[in-house]
Formats: C-alpha cells, sequence, structure tokens
C-alpha cells in the first residue's frame, strides 16, 4: 500500500495546458476523488499518476519513490475504465487470472488468489461462465476482480460508475466504498459528480480549468469553500449567492447588505467592493421577522426535506426546509440565516474572504 | 388538453409479459409521472398511449374517444424522447416550426411565428433562434426537442426520460422550467422516469410500476408517506428507507413482519445499541451507516451531532411502516 505525493505537476498538448502546477498528497489507504467538470484536468491528472501519459513538468512519488518518467508496467498501478473491458472470449476465472498468469504466477497460486478475489466480490458462483452473458454489474465486478488480484501498491479508477442507471450506481458506489473499507489499498478515483465524490471519498480535490481549486476532506470543502467555483459546484442545490457592493472589515462580525445588517463569522480579512455573500439552502430559515423579505416562487417536495424556491431583492434564493413546514407559491415569508455558515468572497478574484469559520482550511491550495 | 384512461390494457412480447391489466385515469391538467425500474414496463406504457404499439387487450380512450385504433398521428399526442432528435441542417426556429408546417396541421404562417416566439420564451431560447440546431448545448438541443412538442396544442404530452441524458445542473434547471410549464399552460403530460427526484418535484400524481403492474398511483406525498407495499417505499427516499426484520426492536413494532424505517422515523438517545460504521458528510445532510445485530441501517445523523465512526448509539423507530410476509403494508397497524 502506499502513499503518493503529486508535486507541481503540469501536462501541456501543444499550446493546451491541461493541468496547471498541482501539488496535493493522497495518504495511505486513502479513497482519494478527482472531482470538476469536463476538461478540467482530472483524467488528465491520473493518467499521468498512471503512467499512461508523461507529465511536462513536475514530480510524482509513489512511496517515496519518483516514478512520473517510469512506463505503465514499472509502476504497480492497476487501472479501472468507465468502460469495463473484459475478454471476451475467456469466462470470468480466466479473465480474473490473466494478468497472474502473464506475470508467470504458478497455477495453484493463481487458483488461491482467484477463490481470494471473487470471495470478496461475492462472484464465486460464476467464476465458469463467459463473461458475454453477465449483467452490468457483474461484469464491473469482474473488472474490479481483475484489478485487485494483482494486489497493486494503488488502484486508478475513470469513472468506473459513469455508464451505470440512478439506482444501480448507488448500489455499486456502496459496493465500491465497502471493499475499499476491507483492503484498504489506496485508491486514486476520478469523478464528475459531486455527490457521488462526497459520499465516497476521504478526500477530495476540485479541479477546474487545469487548477486545483482546493484540495480536504468533503466537510471542509463543503462548509469551507476557498472559492466560488467550489462552492458552486459542491451542493445540490448549491450555495446562494448574493451579490452585494460594500465592505468588510477584519475583526468585524456583521456586514451592510443593502439595507441590512448581516451577522457573519468574525472575518479575519478586510475587503472592500463588488462583494458576494455565499450562504447554503438548508442554513436558510423561513421566519416572520427576517433580513429579507421574499416571495415563494415553487416548491420542490423531496420527501424529508423541501427546497422552496423564492424571489428576493438579491435574486433567486433557495432555501432547504423540512417538509412539516407548510409553505405555498405566492406566500411572502421572511429569511434569515445562519450566520456561523456564511462566506464572504470577493467577487473579481472568486476567493474567499479569510474568516474564523475558514482559517486554515485553504492552506493545501 | 384532454382526460386519458387506460382501461385494463395488456401487452406482451412473445413469452414476456410488458404490461398486465393495467387501468389508470388521467385528469385533464395532470402531470403523471411513471416511476419504476428498467424493465418495468414505463416506455411500453406510454409507447402504447401513443400508438407506436399495439395493445393485445383493453382500451385507450383520449377525451372520451376511444383511440385503439387510431395512428400515432390520429391521436393528436406530442411525444418528446431521451435522445433529442432535431434537424441538424436547420435552424432553432425552423425545428421548432417544422411540426406546425406538417399537411395535417396546416397552420397559418402567422400563427406558427407567433406559436414558436411563444415557445422559445418559456424555454428561454429565443436568442438563439436563428442559431443552426448543430450549435447548441446538449441543454439547449434538449430544449429545443422539448419545444417542438409544445408548439402543438396535443391533447396530451408524452415524454420518456427526457431529462436523463443531461448534466446533475441542467436537469435541476429543466425540472423547475417543466414545471412551470406545465402550470402556466395547464397541459396534461405523461411521463416516465427512474429518478425519484424527478417524480417527487414534478408530478401531481405518481404512478410506481412493478413489472409491468401499476402497483400504486397517488400524490408524490402520498406515495411517500403513506406506500403499500415494501417495493414501493423502496422508490422514494434519499438515503433509501431501511427495510428491517419485524423483530428488531421488540415489543415496538407489533407483529410485523418487516418494517420501513425512514431516516426520520428514527430517534436517538434510546433502544437498541447501533454500532456506527462510517460517517458520510454530504454537507446538507451527515448520513450514519450503523449496524445492527447484523442489519445495516442508514440514517441522519440529527445535526449539531457529530457521531463518529466507531461509537455505539441507541436508537428506536418513531412511527414505523409496518409490512406483512408478502411485502404488504399491513393496513392501520403502524406503531
Amino acid at each position: 500500500m502506499a502513499e503518493i505525493v503529486i508535486k507541481d505537476l503540469r501536462k501541456d498538448f501543444g499550446d493546451f495546458t491541461a493541468v496547471r502546477e498541482s501539488s496535493f498528497t493522497i495518504g495511505d489507504g486513502e479513497f482519494f476523488m478527482l472531482l470538476g467538470p469536463s476538461g478540467c484536468g482530472k483524467t488528465t491528472t491520473l493518467r499521468m499518476i498512471a503512467g499512461l501519459e508523461l507529465p511536462s513538468s513536475g514530480e510524482i512519488f509513489l512511496d517515496g519513490e519518483e516514478i512520473s518518467q517510469k512506463p505503465p508496467s514499472q509502476r504497480d498501478i492497476a487501472f479501472v475504465f468507465q468502460m469495463f473491458a473484459l475478454y471476451p472470449h475467456m469466462n470470468v476465472r480466466k479473465n480474473i487470472s490473466y494478468p497472474l498468469a502473464s506475470q508467470g504466477m504458478s497455477r495453484r497460486d493463481i487458483k488461491t488468489k482467484v477463490a481470494e478475489v471473487s470471495k470478496i466480490l461475492g462472484i464465486e458462483h460464476m467464476l465458469d461462465r463467459p463473461v458475454g452473458g453477465l449483467s452490468g454489474g457483474d461484469r464491473q465486478r469482474v473488472a474490479l476482480g481483475r484489478a485487485i488480484v494483482r494486489e497493486p501498491k494503488a488502484f486508478m479508477m475513470d469513472e468506473p460508475l459513469g455508464a451505470l442507471d440512478a439506482e444501480f450506481r448507488e448500489h455499486m458506489s456502496e459496493e465500491l466504498r465497502a471493499l475499499h473499507d476491507r483492503m484498504g489499498a489506496t485508491t486514486v478515483y476520478v469523478t464528475h459528480d459531486q455527490l457521488e465524490a462526497m459520499q465516497m471519498g476521504d478526500k477530495i480535490v476540485v479541479m477546474n480549468n487545469a487548477v486545483v481549486e482546493q484540495f480536504g476532506t468533503p466537510r471542509e470543502i463543503y462548509d469551507k469553500p476557498a472559492t466560488v467555483f467550489v462552492a458552486d459546484f459542491i451542493g445540490s442545490p448549491s450555495m446562494n449567492f448574493l451579490s452585494f457592493n460594500g465592505q468588510v472589515i477584519d475583526g468585524h462580525t456583521s456586514v451592510q447588505l443593502g439595507q441590512n445588517v448581516v451577522d457573519i463569522p468574525q472575518q479575519l480579512a478586510s475587503a472592500e467592493g463588488a462583494l458576494i455573500l455565499g450562504v447554503r439552502p438548508e442554513h436558510i430559515s423561513l421566519v416572520d421577522n427576517g433580513i429579507l423579505r421574499c416571495e415563494v416562487l415553487a416548491v420542490e417536495y423531496l420527501g424529508t426535506t423541501q427546497i422552496v424556491v423564492l424571489a428576493s431583492e438579491f435574486g433567486e434564493l433557495k432555501a432547504r426546509v423540512d417538509s412539516i413546514v407548510v409553505v405555498s407559491v405566492g406566500d411572502n415569508v421572511g429569511v434569515s440565516f445562519n450566520a456561523s455558515t456564511i462566506t464572504l468572497f470577493d467577487r473579481v478574484s472568486g476567493k474567499a474572504i479569510r474568516s474564523v469559520l475558514n482559517d486554515g482550511a485553504f492552506a493545501h491550495g | 388538453m384532454a382526460e386519458v384512461i387506460l382501461d385494463n390494457i395488456a401487452k406482451s412480447f412473445g413469452r414476456e409479459d410488458a404490461i398486465i391489466d393495467m387501468s389508470m385515469t388521467i385528469d385533464n391538467g395532470s402531470f403523471v409521472v411513471l416511476l419504476g425500474p428498467t424493465g418495468a414496463g414505463k416506455t411500453t406504457t406510454l409507447r402504447l398511449v401513443s400508438g407506436l404499439e399495439k395493445m393485445d387487450s383493453g382500451t385507450i380512450s383520449i377525451d372520451g374517444r376511444v383511440v385503439n385504433d387510431e395512428t400515432p398521428a390520429q391521436r393528436d399526442v406530442a411525444m418528446v424522447f431521451q435522445q433529442y432528435s432535431l434537424y441538424p441542417h436547420l435552424s432553432v426556429r425552423d425545428n421548432l416550426a417544422f411540426p406546425l408546417r406538417s399537411p395535417i396541421l396546416k397552420t397559418p404562417k402567422a400563427d406558427i411565428e407567433k406559436k414558436v416566439a411563444e415557445v422559445a420564451e418559456i424555454l428561454q431560447i429565443s436568442a438563439k433562434l436563428d442559431n443552426r440546431a448543430t450549435e447548441l448545448s446538449g441543454g439547449e438541443m434538449q430544449r429545443v426537442s422539448i419545444g417542438r412538442a409544445l408548439v402543438r396544442d396535443p391533447a396530451i404530452y408524452l415524454m420518456d426520460e427526457p431529462l436523463s441524458s443531461l448534466d446533475a445542473r441542467l436537469r435541476a434547471d429543466l425540472r423547475i422550467e417543466l414545471k412551470r410549464v406545465h402550470s402556466d399552460i395547464g397541459s396534461t403530460l405523461l411521463y416516465v422516469t427512474h429518478d425519484q427526484i424527478e417524480a417527487m418535484t414534478m408530478a401531481t400524481h405518481v404512478g410506481v410500476l412493478e413489472e409491468g403492474r401499476l402497483v400504486q398511483f397517488g400524490t408524490p406525498r402520498e406515495i411517500y408517506e403513506n406506500p403499500n407495499s415494501v417495493y414501493v417505499a423502496s422508490r422514494l427516499g434519499l438515503p433509501r428507507i431501511n427495510i428491517l426484520p419485524g423483530d428488531l426492536f421488540p415489543g415496538t413494532t407489533g407483529a410485523a413482519h418487516s418494517i420501513g424505517l425512514r431516516p426520520e422515523n428514527i430517534e436517538y438517545g434510546q433502544g437498541q445499541d447501533a454500532a456506527v460504521k462510517r460517517v458520510e458528510h454530504l454537507g446538507d445532510q451527515t448520513r450514519l451507516h450503523m449496524d445492527l445485530n447484523g442489519h445495516n441501517i442508514v440514517a441522519l445523523s440529527p445535526s449539531g451531532n457529530p457521531y463518529s465512526a466507531g461509537t455505539t448509539i441507541k436508537i428506536q423507530p418513531v412511527n414505523p411502516l409496518c409490512f406483512d410476509e408478502s411485502g404488504h403494508r399491513i393496513a392501520g397497524s403502524d406503531a
């Protein structure tokens, strides 16, 4: 098992920069997510770790050894792709044992290994079946089996669940995570699905436009976003952004938002001009007297909670409230914010302004 | 706009029964969502209503008129598919106008222009009317293909997973748009999806399908709060409802064979010891994965109470749903 350290990694394809000087550390045994929209550079980063692309500059350490220029075969990393690539003419057992046979392992050892792996994955009963007749999930399990059986130092997974439908995907993601918890192997996982990243990951790197926007635990990234991009990309519905012109002062615990004074976490820096106040939907409450009056535009019932879409003088806001709360389209309601959760951003740079809430959260950047 | 009635319809493909004795009334102006996993018969139902598929038995009537023998065109329905199919060589305007220019409808030119402008406004694609269809993003293309259905004024709109090929953000936007379109123009919609969020947020009524049968029909709230079986209860709710043996919490759940606990049905601090195995911080909610006597339970952590993996907490059910051996709800016996 392994720790992977990425240092100032960069990749150019001609004039196009796919990944710009990125640095982060993947701890031994971590389930590590590379998250971002299409084209952000996450897959390129993964491919560089696996050795499928060579970096233009920078270093990759696997267990202390610099590997960035080594061929994939010398890196002891297994790769699982989105499309389950299996050998169609071989049965399940042959598919799983293939990597071992090609390494020249003895038949008896192969047999033991395959039995072990198929037990972990719950596919013992189908070892002698051709892969052609298997369901999508079973094919995915076989593909995983083939990666696991070699006992590599680390696993690279490129949207392995991307092609599955919602219900099955949820099931497989739980299975994958449980498998990881049993084996404890370092896993690097690429996805564009923020919920999948939050659900499965120990740590998340959020990338955008070839740059690492933030690096941290799911909780840090959700509660203490470093940039407007991260705040917007993580969470569904995403954070509400109220644009205003004004100033925040180092040490203050409130800010003037239009006609209203809004309580905020104590600020550790000052800023002036075009600012954004960011508040998550679940931190907006509907109250009789609030800091803003809003009209209810729509209500989306979600079972445990409901999303209330509100028209305010600062644009549309979404609040997540308990389904017990009675609210109808057209109502005029007051809203208040949970002060300790608010993040202020500089609108020009898109960066969060430091406060006691997010102090120290961006150190890795 | 019209009322659509399915009366005892059935359809099989070879030996496979796709639809079994299904009856359903789609009220004028309602937004009915058919929900079920792959293979439940959702799309087949839609295709039977549209006339793309012929029934083996039963009747379908639209606006009081039996349409069994009518062609899709005669039925006056508009269909939107999962994969948008636009004419790539035409502009957005011409794509939208195309259905109105059909020889059956013979719409006057001025009316076409007016209608296209109206629909473009509703779907917020007015600025793109003169673009070629190929110059649009995926979301815009799907809006145009929905628009092509909306320019007509059919008896009913039939939509087959129109949002499932779009990314999460766009799906959320279009969900609200579709719901707004529905309430603005008061149209009747029959909509197929396997996405529970779409069903919950848009539908006036949800029809839950299981292996070709309609097993429950009601408002989203009714289906969520009052499901008639384990199967229906498992369709809605995130995290999914926990189905547990009836004797897991002795003395609290009567004679039920199994009980269903949604996150809001679990109370902390009393009852049985459960071991926390994993804590998921999803931001708006924190999920606890627990083990109680070998049974997995997924629940929501009470806010401001940071349980961590490895700890043991006491839990007990509050108003659980009770089911018998066959998975049917035991009426009136919920504890």
